[in-house]
């Protein structure tokens, strides 16, 4: 246990949690923007892995990763349309065409990948870390918090500027209102569909960043189902944050840093069997929940709008 | 004579559009197959064929069908509740294992009291997989997507770690193969099969008495009205001194047990052990199949069959055309997301018609 | 009304069926059937089975082999019916290749005397005349490996990326743990309960360097994830199950091959003779079905490391060492 609380090895597991809390960040902050609209996305997962492959593909193929992060988005973004075609138009059911866009999405994911790349694993050089002057020189900290690279700055990033477009803004004003009332918002001339059509395509996007974000910014490779449920985590955390954004990076830090932490042990040979201790994440976010009050759900979340016709 | 006619006209209408759907997402998926370089005409007679084409095919199919039927039944339950049930994966695993252990250590040599024991007994595990969601719902408000995610990773944990160590086959550690997975239960707590040499069981038909119950519960009952009620809206059902919080748990722990049932049958009728991925899916796949049927729990029967029958002659598919297994992963995905966006048509029509009087 | 849904698509379907007809199969053929948890290109034991199956094709006139396969058979009804159905379909030689298919073998083979069937990793052949079973000595490899990594390493410190606690992963890391232990050198061990997430996989790597370690091995389809790290932190990986020098070229010190070849020609051989099975194989150094494959072309490798791990090879071999620590 000693070797457990210096400095060194505290910062180090923070640092791998800032790290993967990342691909939470911008897919919980994405879905963050559907639900307040009043739609949730549960094909996350599908937008995902749609996302690590074209981003993948495309770097693989240019060797640019800017262009790898834009055929992400727009990737993200058909398939946020899918998602917005089927559940603000064709007014379905929104889990279930979230868990079939999810099927689509990791069954074609895997389907490109043997067809394109042969289903042969590869790696591509991603995202270099980038230290942070001045800052990344602090000892310990400076590792820990500003030597990333650049897609991690940016999902932090994405934490204020979501606080900003939803409580400063207009556009954030009518989102919110869509999502609590929106008949009310309709009479004031909010044209609903279109602020839920912008905000599940929006949130798609960011969805196939997050999931770029496995195949060129932390592993660099690409293999089929990678994200491995991610996407469903990243729903529930959006729960877990009771629809606030900075709550968000509490629930995606806090699980990022027990799982960091948990591998930490098993190295340092602290004995808890490991099938326990990777149980430790999922646990304690409920077990949070029972202590920290989790609600101001969107009122009209999940519910289809029906303008009435009277 | 014309009022029946055009009621029955309405019928066929709402059951051709979600065929009209999954047959347009299988003429999709000819272009997918053109672009892989296969036939589609083979490979569509190979899914038909795979899924009800022989005896042994729509054996083979209704064995898939059970767990999708039980999982369904659960998720109609909870759906009606007005509580969405994602848990499904986690409840099989935990119903599975703890009828395994029901049946590897207690010691009664009595199939009459052993089955039934171990089948509750998933049930309960289910039932408790399912409650915790339930209860931190009703009595702090968590939001039961959140938990039955994080249910269904501690589940696969908990399997892990129990089929790795505690709950061990002995004998593979003496083998030093060390394969995840239970010893095979004594052979009085197998569910009778019914047609040997196929894995066809008895648990099938429990699944459709339970298919029925869960019908007249639903719709005959007290409960199920209030389950009902609470499922159209919470708010008004409120006002009528229904205890909401109660009946949303309620509803998730009877859609649990349900699909730890589905567990509890995948070990004593069909795999007789338990071993890794023995929820295979079902779990999310059992949503769409309530979907299928209308989230009703005698219309999730052919749903069920239907389901099914996709996934066993998809399996064929991939055998007889040799199309890499993602292929039938994508055609499921896109005929769930045609039959799902489908459903505006029906429910334009219904809404049209109660306007129309 | 919702069986008449059933009932049209099935109308429908059974008209496309109709417009195909079946293909049957030549006689002279010899087909394979493989069907496997993962997939032919895991960089693991799907793939070291698989490129074996390739191998034994070429042994055999153009046309006169046939292979076929099903990936992602984890349901293990669904590969209970894929057996069943390659067996139906004629199939000569099915190979279950995931100890979870055991019991299906067991029920499945005496329906189809005719067939030959092999599965591993096991050890039983349950007194089938028509099952082969094989099996891995995984901690063979590992105890060498362990030998060989403190000594590349100067009893330096190994991290150990493991993914679920069972089967040969588990078999090879312990004898791992037990040969770098023997030679001195401080192992750590991650588990992170699951074959497939490669992003836990790549952290459980990253914290093993964290922590000093430089030499990393691991197995399971996630590896992956872990090579990637070791290639950006340049780390040392020695791989296991097939070959994963592709995956880092600079980076893969060797790896453990698992050569189903010697088996699978006298699992052939015998077919030929008329024998089906009731046989069970160990894959050991002994026969070459456990391999070295060193990176020799990228790598400076100094030849005494590989001469001794031929000679460790050997010991074991002779049973002059035994690979996991007596219980």
């Amino acid at each position: 246990m000693d070797n457990l609380f210096n400095p060194e090895t505290i910062f180090g597991i923070i640092g791998m949690a800032v790290t993967l809390a990342m691909p939470y960040l911008y897919a919980a902050i994405g879905e963050l923007f559907d639900q307040t609209a009043g739609c949730y996305n549960l094909g996350t997962e599908g937008i995902m892995m749609m996302g690590a492959f074209s981003a993948f593909y495309v770097v693989y193929e240019t060797g640019n990763l800017g262009f790898g992060v834009l055929a992400a988005a727009i990737v993200g973004l058909l398939m946020g349309l899918i998602m917005a075609v089927i559940s603000v138009t064709f007014k379905a059911e929104q889990g279930i065409s979230g868990i079939g866009l999810t099927m689509f999405g990791v069954g074609l994911s895997s389907l490109l990948f043997k067809t394109l790349l042969n289903g042969t694993v590869l790696s591509v050089k991603g995202f270099k870390s980038i230290r942070i002057p001045i800052l990344g020189d602090i000892p310990y900290i400076g590792d820990a918090f500003f030597n990333h690279n650049i897609m991690v700055y940016v999902a932090y990033l994405l934490i204020p500027i979501a606080s900003i477009i939803l409580y400063k803004t207009t556009l954030g004003l009518k989102i919110r209102a869509v999502g609590q009332n929106p008949q009310a918002a309709d009479t004031l001339g909010v044209s609903v569909n279109k602020i839920r059509y912008l905000c599940v395509c929006g949130g798609a996007i960011l969805a196939g960043i997050a999931g770029a974000t496995f195949s060129i910014a932390n592993i660099n490779m690409f293999q089929e189902k990678m994200t491995n449920g991610t996407g469903y985590i990243a729903v529930a955390l959006v729960y877990f944050s009771g629809w606030k954004p900075w709550r968000v990076l509490l629930g995606a830090l806090l699980f990022s840093f027990v799982n960091a932490l948990q591998l930490r042990m098993q190295v340092l040979g602290i004995n808890i069997p490991s099938d326990i201790a990777m149980m430790m994440p999922y646990l304690l976010t409920i077990v949070t929940l029972i202590f920290v009050k989790s609600r101001d759900k969107p009122a009209a979340l999940a519910v289809p709008y029906e303008r009435s016709e009277n | 004579m014309i009022s029946k006619l055009r009621s029955l006209f309405n019928k066929t209408f709402d059951a051709i559009i979600p065929l009209f759907a999954t047959l347009l997402a299988l003429f999709l998926g000819v272009f997918m197959l053109k672009a892989l370089g296969k036939d589609p005409l083979a490979a569509y007679a190979a899914l038909f064929e795979g899924a009800f084409g022989s005896q042994r095919a729509i054996i083979q199919t209704i064995i898939k069908a059970t767990p999708l039927l039980l999982v369904g039944i659960g998720v109609c339950i909870a759906f009606r509740g007005g509580v969405i049930n994602i848990g499904g994966e986690g409840q099989i695993i935990v119903g599975a294992l703890a009828s395994a252990a029901f049946a590897l250590y207690v010691p009664i040599q009595s199939r009459w009291i052993m089955i039934p024991l171990c089948l509750l007994t998933s049930m309960l595990a289910g039932a408790i997989w399912g409650g915790v969601p339930g209860i931190l719902k009703a009595k702090l408000g968590v939001n039961e997507i959140l938990t039955t995610v994080m249910m269904n990773s501690i589940a696969v944990y908990l399997s892990n770690f129990l089929l790795r160590g505690p709950m061990i086959d002995p004998h593979e550690i003496e083998m030093g193969t060390r394969a995840a997975q239970t010893a095979l239960l004594p052979e009085y707590t197998f569910l009778t099969r019914l047609a040997p040499p196929t894995q066809l069981n008895t648990g099938t038909i429990l699944a459709l008495i339970l298919a029925g119950v869960a019908f007249v519960m639903l719709f005959k009952t007290t409960i199920g009205y209030r389950i009902r009620a609470v499922g159209k809206s919470a708010d008004a059902s409120r006002y009528a001194g229904i205890k909401v919080p109660f009946y949303q748990a309620l509803a998730l722990i009877l859609g649990g047990s349900m699909a730890g049932l589905a567990g509890g049958i995948e070990v004593l009728g069909v795999q007789h052990r338990v071993m890794e991925n023995i929820s295979a899916n079902y779990g999310f796949n059992g949503i769409v199949t309530a979907l299928f049927g209308s989230l009703h729990p005698l219309g999730t029967i052919p749903a069920a069959f239907l389901f099914g029958g996709l996934m066993v002659g998809g399996n064929k598919l991939q055998r007889t055309v040799q199309v890499h297994s993602a292929f039938i992963d994508t055609l499921l995905g896109i005929i769930v997301l045609f039959v799902v966006a489908a459903k505006i048509f029906s429910t334009r029509r219904s809404k049209k018609r109660a306007i129309n009087g | 009304m919702l069986k008449k849904n059933s009932i049209v698509v099935l109308f429908i379907i059974a008209i496309l069926a109709m417009a195909a007809l079946p293909v049957a199969a030549a006689d002279d053929v010899f087909q394979v059937a493989m069907i496997m948890p993962s997939k032919i290109n895991d960089y693991s034991f799907s793939q070291s089975m698989y490129e074996a199956l390739k191998v034994l094709e070429s042994t055999f006139p153009e046309g006169g082999f046939e292979l076929v396969y099903s990936e992602d058979m984890f349901n293990v009804a669904d590969a209970r019916e894929a057996i069943r159905d390659y067996a139906d379909m004629g199939y000569d030689l099915v190979i279950a290749h995931g100890s979870q298919y055991g019991t299906s073998l067991q029920e499945i083979a005496p329906d189809y005397p005719e067939t030959a069937f092999a599965w591993g990793n096991g050890t039983e052949f349950y007194g089938q005349p028509n099952i082969s079973v094989y099996q891995a000595r995984a901690e063979q490899g590992g105890y060498v490996f362990g030998q060989v990594a403190a000594k590349y390493t100067n009893n330096g410190k190994l991290g150990v990326c493991g993914p679920v606690e069972s089967g040969d992963a588990k078999t090879y890391i312990d004898g791992f743990k037990n040969g770098a232990s023997e030679a001195g050198s401080p192992v750590s061990v991650t588990y992170t309960s699951s074959f497939s997430d490669v992003s836990l996989m790549s952290a459980a790597a990253q914290t093993h360097m964290d922590e000093g370690a430089t030499l990393l091995t691991g197995t399971s389809q996630s590896i992956p994830g872990a090579v990637s790290v070791v290639k950006e932190n340049n780390g040392i990986w020695m791989g296991v199950q097939w070959d994963t020098i592709p995956l880092a070229p600079e980076n893969v010190l060797v790896s453990l091959v698992y050569d189903w070849s010697p088996i699978l020609n006298d699992i052939v051989s015998n077919m030929k003779e008329g024998s089906f099975g009731g046989r069970a194989y160990d894959l050991t150094f002994k026969d070459g079905g456990l391999k070295f494959v060193w990176n020799t072309e990228n790598m400076e490798i100094d030849p005494e490391l590989i001469a001794m791990a031929d000679d460790l090879a050997a010991k074991i071999t002779a049973g002059e060492i035994s690979p996991l620590p007596a219980q």
